[in-house]
């Protein structure tokens, strides 16, 4: 039995690439793509979609996902594959800041019920809803590997860990 | 003696810089192997005598997998670094990546240069801006320095580096749905054989290790194989971090040598916290059965000591758990971990680890049934060996090993509907 390993093929790769995406968005994008082999294009898909996922306002539509594939010469299944796949990627709307609360056994035997608690009463909004101003969705995420500072959650790219009430009220009074 | 490999910088001011690291002698070893011209060959037997065993969870060793390797076959090979840590409890590699990014990126140079690989990857977990933004600021002190790229110091050899960063997918810690994931797929383990060292990254020779195991490479050239060896006990050479945590005072990650014991290591987390009495203890990482705390206090933290108690030396992640922690409760979030991070690609691991939770899940709730613990260790003797990665093994042991050890707070909750803790 043989092996093979090749990108999965489009018909015709796109044409017209510099009418997907914005000037500033294509050359952040680019940087990705120019670490893998140039017929690897596809291997910069992830970070394609975080980047812009975050430029839309932390969330992918279809629409983006399909100029992400044509940018990439990707199939768009393969794209909603892996944007469908992987936790970090939203495909619905969510709230201005992200808050993403391990709950997992070390946060949890330190606590995280209560933080987990604590919040929902806060932002009026369960696991997995916005809050109704639409600034802050509650996520509940599988372990960050911070378990030395459980409880802990992050929002954006910020970790904050050893959270108590009165730190929550301080942290979340602090975001734009 | 402590802080002797990983973490030997860990004293400086800002040990992540390279001015910092070259103070201790960083990029020695690289330099002293691209002027000498070290063969390969001998590179890999240090290793080998070494003991070094893969610190990302499997323990294997390192230096027999960079051996599988046809170093003189024709094409491009890769090194890839497993950043990806997830297995829950464990938060060492977050601070190899924070504190000490220059040697692992010795460390895959290094590991470049033994097995004729010009390229590396370092697979780091998306959730960890922090610690990317430091490896890649330590990338371009290395480049800048003349560590990266094109013709190393004149040696003729060539290595560039890059990271990829993941987007949440415990699986992708799994080697070859790592690779899956490069890619730009989703990441779903491979069929094995073959091997990566056969058929990797790109479908090319490829090594991965983890990044404690890569940032040890460069102690071990400095210091020797028999040295590193010698810090540890048999079967388990060197010393290791642990990332401890729980219901202790400090948790945190410590560099202790293999076979140190467990008394000691949970003496340098500060002991229990709030003077709670030690119930149990997961030794390396939720997949690892857990083991009770009377029986823990004997042990000491090596492969076989582990082994023979019963579960895993895993990561190195040790999750010390008190007498208010009721076992079922425990247990159900353990489960529900394995059911959302389950890829879903063999049956029996997608349908059985939702069966785990879920009749888990029934018992916590006081609605078990009395058939319940019977049919928890029939699914797990249906789920182990049986799928194509280790993650169904990884969902079966938690649950046999808490059937073992815990059974009656099980057999409680079922007939008195209420927890025997709580």
């Amino acid at each position: 039995m043989g092996f093979k390993n090749v990108p999965m093929s489009v018909a015709k790769p796109s044409v017209n690439k510099e009418s997907l995406f914005s000037p500033e968005l294509r050359a952040e994008i680019d940087k990705w793509i120019a670490k893998y082999p140039q017929e690897w294009r596809q291997s910069a898909v992830m970070a394609a979609l975080m980047l812009v996922q975050e430029e839309n306002g932390g969330y992918l539509t279809t629409d983006l996902m399909d100029k992400v594939a044509a940018y990439l010469d990707m199939a768009p299944i393969a794209v909603y594959e892996v944007a469908s796949f992987y936790s970090m990627y939203e495909l619905k709307p969510v709230g201005k800041h992200k808050i993403c609360v391990c709950t997992n056994v070390s946060c949890m035997i330190n606590g995280s019920d209560q933080i987990v608690e604590y919040l929902e009463k806060k932002l009026g909004a369960k696991l997995g809803q916005s809050s109704a101003d639409g600034r802050y969705t509650l996520k509940e995420v599988e372990c960050l590997g911070a378990c030395g500072g459980a409880p802990m959650f992050q929002i954006g790219n910020k970790y904050y860990e050893n959270l108590t009430p009165e730190l929550i009220d301080s942290i979340l009074a602090g975001l734009e | 003696m402590a802080n002797e490999v990983c973490f030997r910088n860990m004293d400086q001011d800002r040990p992540w810089l390279l001015e910092q690291y070259r103070s201790r002698g960083g990029y020695e070893v690289l330099t002293r192997i691209l002027r000498e011209k070290t063969p390969p060959e001998s590179i890999i037997n240090e290793v080998k005598a070494s003991g070094l065993r893969g610190r990302g969870g499997a323990g294997f060793p390192t230096g027999l997998k960079w051996s599988f390797i046809a170093r003189n076959a024709p094409g491009q090979k890769y090194v890839v670094c497993n950043s990806d840590e997830g297995e829950p409890g464990t938060f060492k590699d977050r601070d190899v990546l924070r504190y000490n990014p220059h040697q692992l990126i010795e460390g895959m140079v290094i590991a470049g240069y033994a097995i004729g690989a010009t390229r590396g990857y370092n697979y780091i977990r998306g959730e960890f801006w922090e610690p990317y933004e430091r490896f890649e600021a330590a990338l371009e002190e290395a480049r800048a320095a003349g560590f990266l790229g094109r013709d190393l110091m004149g040696s003729g050899f060539d290595f560039e580096l890059h990271s990829h960063l993941g987007a949440g997918a415990y699986i992708c810690g799994e080697e070859t749905a790592l690779l899956e994931s490069i890619e730009g797929k989703k990441g779903q383990p491979r069929y094995k054989p073959p091997f990566p060292a056969h058929f990797g990254l790109y479908g090319q020779p490829t090594i991965i290790n983890n990044t404690e195991s890569l940032a040890s490479i460069p102690v071990i050239m400095e210091k020797g194989g028999q040295w590193f060896k010698e810090l540890g006990v048999e079967n388990s050479g060197g010393s290791k971090l642990f990332s401890i945590s729980g219901n202790i005072k400090n948790p945190g990650v410590f560099e202790i040598p293999l076979g140190t014991p467990f008394a000691e290591l949970l003496e340098m987390a500060g002991g229990m916290k709030n003077g709670s009495k030690i119930k149990a203890v997961i030794p390396g990482g939720s997949s690892a059965p857990i083991i009770p705390g009377e029986q823990m206090m004997q042990l000491t933290m090596d492969y076989d000591a582990i082994a023979k108690a019963g579960s895993m030396l895993g990561s190195g992640a040790v999750i010390v758990l008190d007498d208010r922690n009721c076992m079922v409760k425990v247990l159900e979030r353990m489960s529900y971990f394995y059911y959302e991070e389950s890829c879903g690609q063999c049956t029996p691991c997608r349908e059985g680890t939702g069966w785990l939770y879920r009749v888990v899940h029934r018992i916590e709730t006081g609605h078990g049934r009395p058939e319940d613990l019977a049919l928890l260790d029939d699914m797990t003797t249906k789920i182990a060996g049986r799928t194509i990665c280790a993650l169904g093994d990884a969902a079966a042991m938690p649950v046999q090993g808490m059937l073992k050890h815990f059974r009656e707070e099980f057999e409680y909750h079922i007939t008195h509907k209420r927890c025997l803790v709580s």
